[in-house]
């Protein structure tokens, strides 16, 4: 019997970096579930607990990154969030989310600018969720 | 600009207190007038007995403007003009000669003063002459923050484009990875699947370059124009042919209604421009099963093009801001259509060109009609002078 898998939560309007992100989880032992929006990400965590969520900052609205972020600390505290973006350079939202400065309300336990590595990815969920 | 209050700091230095006293209560009542600018301009008075006190106002204040007596005790006038010319050329000097001698004006000229005044002068025509150096100071500032603006504008555009054309290379990439790496296991149908998608974004990213190219055509003035007669209804039947493999998987029905040939005197690929874009639109973004119908008509002196869709719709606040670069409206419906974000601003561009314009009627969720107006003889040759890259 094999340890449990992991299941990760990937959400993000684009649909390209959801399905690679999804194949390159999926071959890394990972289990995946994606979402294309906040409502769709609201419905799958109600129906299943993911052990980590990746989460775009940008979707439909400016801050639904945020507001599923806060959403996902308030409901289900125990479920990391690694928070992803491509305008870090435009937003200037660079910082690391534990330094007390950022970290105090961003709730994100971790941040990457998009185009992210995989490697870079898979190294925070480790972190986070290992 | 307009209601806009342009301040103007003028510095009096004559050594005369009753010359300085003179000339503020004068240019008190004055208004200065700036042709073709709408704006307010609000004078501020100051004045200093020497030169030597007039260089610490210079640079405590930087006055606009300095009506600067010739003859002054200790360093004259002539010496300070030479030392406001090293500290920043920005102020402009008025200088005051002593006696109507055209010798020293043309000195004081020489040497970087704007203007000369003539004592004994009287309050009008030191009004006229201040009048006139103001407006120019008004005009050369407005001038300057125009070309900062269209800085600006260019710079936000060049950053804009650069990050839609990296969203799509990191995509294509990133497949790119996936395939080499086999990270999809034997699952050959995944890896097509992922061919098929960056050929997808590759396709999009050569719309977007286009669509700047048509846009630097337009905006810089460089295109050659060829202006024909062009029958409309022949344009828009190419057009939909053009479309219509992408209409048919959909099952959307495209037709064209028209009573008869429409001829507009206009540059075709202009016109090709255009309708592309809309008919693009209004299948991309339309309801499977749905309509797209383009209708020609036409007066004297123009002609509308309309066409509508049976699709998403846009809201009153999507619809507003349109027509801008690189505006694409975000919703859970449009998530997976890509686009440049520049159609509708090109279609915008070329309409004004033509002497016309293009609206949007539209709701959310009942489709869209976009109405065309062009003049049917072009109502100048060139087109508007660029203010963006």
């Amino acid at each position: 019997m094999s340890i449990a898998r992991k299941t990760v939560l990937l959400v993000d309007d684009d649909q390209d970096f959801l399905l690679q992100q999804k194949t390159l989880l999926q071959a890394a032992g990972f289990d995946v579930a994606v979402a294309q929006g906040r409502a769709e990400a609201e419905t799958v965590l109600q129906k299943s607990r993911p052990d980590l969520a990746v989460v775009d900052l940008m979707m439909e609205h400016m801050d639904d990154g945020f507001a599923l972020c806060h959403e996902i600390k308030t409901n289900w505290p125990n479920v990391p969030v690694i928070l992803v973006t491509a305008v870090a350079r435009e937003t200037g939202l660079e910082f690391d989310p534990n330094a007390p400065k950022g970290g105090s309300w961003i709730k994100a336990d971790a941040m990457l600018a998009k185009p992210i590595r995989f490697e870079q990815l898979k190294r925070e969920i480790d972190r986070l969720c290992g | 600009m307009r209601n806009m209050v342009e301040t103007l700091r003028i510095l009096v230095v004559d050594d005369e207190a009753g010359m300085r006293m003179g000339a503020k209560r004068a240019l008190r009542s004055l208004r200065v007038e700036v042709p073709d600018v709408e704006c307010e301009v609000a004078l501020e008075l100051d004045d200093a007995p020497s030169a030597e006190e007039a260089i610490e106002k210079i640079k405590s204040d930087s006055p606009h403007l300095l009506l600067l007596d010739y003859k002054l005790p200790g360093m004259s006038g002539l010496d300070l003009l030479d030392r406001i010319t090293e500290m920043d050329g920005e102020t402009l000097t008025i200088m005051i000669t002593a006696y109507a001698s055209l010798e020293t004006a043309v000195t004081a000229t020489k040497r970087g003063a704007y203007d000369f005044l003539a004592k004994p002068f009287t309050p009008q025509e030191l009004k006229q002459v201040v009048s006139k150096a103001a407006a120019r100071v008004v005009l050369s500032r407005q001038a300057r923050r125009l070309a900062e603006e269209r800085r600006l504008v260019r710079f936000q555009f060049i950053s804009v484009l650069a990050h839609e054309l990296k969203a799509p290379l990191a995509a294509i990439e990133g497949y790119l990875r996936i395939v080499r790496d086999r990270s999809a296991g034997d699952d050959q149908g995944a890896y097509d699947h992922m061919v098929d998608r960056s050929l997808i974004r590759l396709e999009g990213m050569r719309k977007m370059v286009t669509d700047l190219l048509d846009l630097t055509h337009i905006e810089s003035g460089q295109k050659s124009r060829s202006l024909e007669a062009v029958e409309l209804a022949e344009v828009v039947r190419d057009v939909l042919e053009t479309f219509a493999p992408a209409a048919k998987q959909r099952k959307i029905t495209v037709s064209l209604h028209t009573e008869g040939p429409l001829t507009i005197t206009a540059d075709r690929s202009e016109v090709e421009i255009i309708l592309n874009n809309l008919v693009s639109n209004a299948v991309k973004y339309n309801v499977d099963g749905g309509n797209v119908d383009v209708t020609l008509k036409g007066d004297q002196e123009s002609v509308r093009i309309e066409v509508a869709d049976t699709g998403i719709g846009l809201s009153a606040e999507e619809a507003g801001r349109l027509f801008e670069d690189f505006v694409r409206i975000k919703n859970a419906r449009t998530r997976n259509i890509l686009g440049s974000g520049l159609g509708l601003s090109i279609v915008k561009k070329l309409a004004l060109l033509y002497g016309g314009d293009v609206i949007v009627s539209s709701r959310p969720g009942e489709g869209s009609t976009f109405s065309l107006v062009l003049m049917r003889k072009v109502p100048n040759e060139g087109p508007a002078p660029a203010d963006q890259p």
